[in-house]
């Protein structure tokens, strides 16, 4: 910004649209993951069960209620954030290049507590590198979830993904990745408490 | 949307029975009770939007219009995959609302096929009318709505082919049946005339066991399991819905794969 230029009002951090997506976002995708776990406990895929107290709809019917009403909200939410970030080319501006050699040196400046977080609107390198990883994990679990609730529909998309039960284990782990994101991000969020006024109010 | 008509329950008393051992809490109406968990989204949405009923009906609202973009969705033309028969599961899992001892046992020499609604020739069927019919095999996935998958191989008269035999009105939108203690399950017509829906008599090569369903079960590789009925003594084409065991208790009615 020139001193010459300078616009009576900044331009916020967030713009409406991202501050609109992301509340929506939030919550399809907490209860995308409680009916989630719902639905795992019903025949889990590994030796372990996720506490009933975490899990939404009280049992399976239930569970499956809220995850394909849900499902329409975080998918149609998901489109419009898509194709307002490709349309205004945050995507582009905000996320790349990621360079590796960036992220390492980010990741030991953060260890060693010198990683400036002074200007919010611009991301780290790591940053860069989580955002577009859960960008595109939102976008595989989305195909593998049409790929388990479809299988003979679109079995080609199933083929794709080991078959239905591929399907399943790539949507557990798109999962998984996803709480493993929410929970860096979270943190992050809270140790840095401006970014959270930010993805509320803009500035 | 349509019109939903409640059947009245084939045995009640049964009924409540096999839906405590399934339920969590044999004494609540409502199937969404987990406010707890979900405070975080109370506060991001300044209501509890889990609170009961109203919850419900809007959620089964939800459903009936995924049942409606799934009717769409599905290819009549489009078959299930089929695997070889080494791929067959074996031994294949036993699954049902009630204990595998608690099987209906269905007496092969009284047993009928009632066919009932809209369809010319409403005879009932024997089991040896039924087997002397062509039969077909197929081996492909059934897929649980609790998540797990097999696959079997099952063998029976196409379900298609039955419905032209007796004149059925394949313009109707729905096919009913009823078990033999009790359960139902209803489809859509389209789904009724694919080319794998099945009137199962054999599994693996063997009559139907008690456990798979004898003698006749409702195979339907496009559909979830909980929608491939055993036991099967009636059939009904009819135009109204009639939602069916599980259906009524909160599972997708269409429930297509």
């Amino acid at each position: 910004m020139t001193a010459t230029q300078t616009p009576a009002v900044p331009p916020p951090i967030q713009p409406l649209y991202v501050r609109i997506t992301h509340a929506i976002n939030a919550v399809a995708v907490i209860v995308m993951i409680g009916s989630g776990w719902q639905i795992y406990n019903a025949s889990p895929l590994f030796g372990f069960a996720f506490p009933p107290s975490l899990t939404l709809g009280g049992w399976l019917a239930g569970g499956l209620l809220w995850h394909f009403a849900a499902m329409w909200l975080f998918v149609a939410n998901g489109l419009v954030y898509l194709a307002l970030g490709l349309a205004t080319a945050r995507f582009r501006r905000k996320l790349l290049p990621i360079r590796p050699a960036e992220v390492v040196a980010d990741v030991y400046a953060a260890i060693s507590g010198r990683l400036s977080h002074a200007d919010l609107s611009h991301y780290n390198a790591p940053q860069k590198l989580l955002y577009l990883g859960v960008l595109i994990t939102g976008m595989i679990i989305v195909v593998s979830g049409l790929a388990i609730w479809k299988p003979v529909q679109f079995h080609a998309l199933a083929a794709l993904l080991g078959g239905y039960e591929g399907a399943r284990l790539v949507h557990f782990f798109a999962m998984t990745t996803i709480v493993l994101f929410l929970a860096i991000h979270v943190v992050m969020a809270l140790l840095v408490p401006r970014s959270l006024r930010a993805i509320i109010l803009g500035r | 949307m349509r019109q939903r008509h409640r059947r009245a329950a084939v045995d009640s008393d049964l009924l409540l029975k096999d839906a405590a051992n399934r339920l969590p809490d044999p004494a609540r109406r409502l199937f969404l009770r987990n406010t707890v968990s979900l405070g975080a989204l109370a506060l991001l949405t300044g209501c509890d939007v889990t609170d009961g009923a109203s919850a419900e009906k809007v959620l089964r609202k939800i459903s009936e219009f995924n049942d409606w973009v799934q009717a769409r969705l599905f290819n009549p033309n489009q078959l299930a995959p089929t695997y070889p028969d080494s791929a067959v599961t074996r031994p294949f899992r036993f699954n049902a609302y009630y204990e595998e001892s608690e099987a209906p046992d269905v007496d092969e020499d009284r047993y009928r096929l009632i066919v009932d609604g809209r369809v010319a020739n409403k005879a009932a069927w024997t089991l040896d009318q039924l087997s002397a019919l062509p039969q077909e095999t197929q081996i492909t996935r059934l897929v649980c709505v609790e998540g797990w998958s097999a696959i079997g191989k099952w063998t029976g008269v196409p379900l298609r082919a039955f419905l032209e035999r007796i004149g059925a009105d394949l313009t109707s939108k729905y096919v009913h049946f009823v078990c033999a203690e009790g359960y139902s399950s209803s489809i859509d017509m389209p789904t009724a005339l694919h080319p794998q829906t099945q009137m199962t008599l054999k599994f693996d090569g063997q009559t139907l066991p008690t456990k798979f369903g004898f003698p006749l079960r409702i195979r339907i590789p496009t559909k979830l399991g909980f929608k491939n009925p055993k036991h099967v003594i009636a059939l009904t084409v009819l135009n109204n819905y009639t939602g069916g065991y599980w259906e009524d208790q909160g599972y997708n009615w269409f429930s297509g794969l």
